[in-house]
């Protein structure tokens, strides 16, 4: 049953927008507050069925209110995507060429990492040969802190993976451009930018994944060839 | 039947017959018979492409130029411009409850505005962005206070007061200055002018035309009153100018 846009629904969208992504929690108060605000009827925990509403009216537009899993810490958040099949088209208006190319850069270097992180050194290390237009160091560094403050990049100490609003955007992009490179978890299937990998057979898991497959296993083994799983199970400190 | 009659109103809201043909002697069957050659694909393309583009640029709080909007999304679909401009408003409008509203109507220069009512404490980004737009409404305030005009020694004493300098690094604005003379600015919320045979330079702060279409005399007042624990018609003038604008 489609229920009709209303200013319920707007108000939804605009707050979302302007964050970018929210996590779950948050957006079901969020839910609850933009239904008392237009004296709208509030389906509680029907979050799934108002956004629905929502992406029947963005999808003639190429837009889409995603739902996805944060690699960090395992919880949902909703994030409004670009659906388009071009590359990089949401961020195409935002940036200058040469700010373009340097993610692009960027993205090489994480997802061709062992860890899903591309440090900074290696990232300013590209700046200077940019073909579009070289950047000083110093210009790269603030081009990486929007790209932080935009949501595209996530940093931690010095390094930087991509943010799940990112990964949420960009996931079919990332898969049709690094076909035989970007990894999929074995568990829920979606790219995996950081994940732990068998070291028998190189099969790789998202971290909070890892956790709940693990949860109901005595001792950890590899689900695809059996072989005693290396690593620490997230979680389980 | 020649020209459209010319509405000299100053915001666009879908359905108003604004003059936006950039050929100006297109008669309404000449629009008619361009549309009929385009297909509604290649239209609801370029519609689609419009209201992507205006999110985009909007989101950054950068005003969008009629001058851009021709250049980077219509191209060769020139000839049918108001009828997908018309129908990005509306889609704004149904899908987004934002509207299209002219700024500036002499270089046509446009921002998106919300059609929904205002709620106070409506959970925008709750970082950086609100930290910013708080600043902004405290100057907003000042100037209006001080008869919708200030000298910018008059803006940074009271901000001095404030513990925002321009000459430190703030921990949460960082450059004070930048943000207050370059990125408000830019972003229309204030116009800043040169006052003219002042050595050293002096310059008047004045609210710019989108600080009057998101917010207004009625709001600040309300807030300056809350913040001073007084009713708003403590200051009459300033309250009957606010009455009158509303």
């Amino acid at each position: 049953m489609a229920a009709q846009m209303s200013d319920a629904h707007r108000r939804f969208l605009q707050v979302l927008m302007s964050h970018g992504i929210m996590e779950g929690a948050e957006a079901r108060k969020l839910h609850r507050r933009c239904c008392e605000i237009s004296k709208v009827y509030y389906a509680q925990d029907k979050l799934d069925d108002f956004v629905s509403t929502i992406n029947n009216q963005l999808q003639p537009l190429f837009m889409q209110i995603r739902k996805g899993m944060s690699e960090v810490d395992g919880r949902t958040h909703y994030a409004l995507v670009n659906m388009a099949e071009t590359e990089i088209t949401k961020m195409a208006s935002d940036y200058a060429e040469n700010e373009l190319e340097l993610f692009r850069k960027t993205l090489d270097l994480i997802i061709l990492s062992e860890n899903g992180f591309a440090s900074s050194t290696d990232i300013l290390n590209s700046a200077d040969q940019l073909k579009t237009k070289k950047m000083k160091k110093k210009e790269a560094e603030q081009v990486l802190k929007i790209f932080v403050d935009d949501k595209w990049l996530s940093e931690r100490n010095g390094e930087y993976t991509l943010h799940t609003r990112c990964i949420m955007e960009m996931e079919q992009y990332i898969l049709s451009t690094y076909p035989d490179i970007a990894k999929k978890c074995n568990i829920c299937h979606s790219l995996a930018i950081q994940s732990q990998a068998c070291e028998t057979c190189g099969t790789g898991m998202h971290l909070p994944c890892i956790g709940k497959y693990f949860k109901t296993q005595s001792r950890p083994r590899c689900p695809q060839c059996n072989d005693f799983w290396p690593y620490e199970i997230p979680g389980t400190k | 039947m020649s020209q459209r009659k010319r509405s000299r109103g100053s915001g666009l809201t879908q359905g108003d017959d604004e003059d936006f043909s950039v050929v100006p002697t297109q008669s309404p069957s000449q629009v008619q018979r361009n549309l009929e050659s385009r297909s509604q694909e290649e239209i609801n393309r370029k519609v689609t492409e419009l209201v992507q583009f205006l999110l985009v640029k909007d989101q950054k709080k950068i005003p969008i130029k009629r001058v851009d909007i021709l250049k980077k999304v219509i191209r060769e679909y020139k000839d049918v411009y108001s009828e997908i401009v018309n129908r990005a408003g509306r889609t704004l409008q149904q899908v987004f409850g934002l509207q299209m509203v002219e700024i500036d109507t002499k270089h046509h220069i446009y921002i998106l505005t919300s059609t929904l009512p205002r709620v106070e404490g409506e959970n925008l980004k709750q970082d950086i962005q609100t930290a910013k737009l708080g600043l902004l409404i405290v100057i907003l305030s000042f100037i209006f206070m001080k008869g919708n005009s200030a000298k910018d020694s008059a803006v940074w004493e009271f901000l001095r007061r404030l513990r925002v300098q321009p000459g430190e690094k703030h921990e949460v604005f960082g450059d004070v200055k930048k943000l207050v003379t370059e990125e408000f600015v830019r972003q229309k919320y204030l116009e800043i002018t040169p006052i003219p045979l002042t050595d050293p330079p002096e310059f008047n702060f004045q609210w710019g035309p989108r600080a009057a279409k998101e917010t207004s005399k009625k709001d600040i007042l309300s807030f300056v009153a809350k913040m001073q624990k007084k009713e708003p018609s403590f200051w009459i003038s300033q309250y009957n100018e606010a009455k009158a604008n509303a």
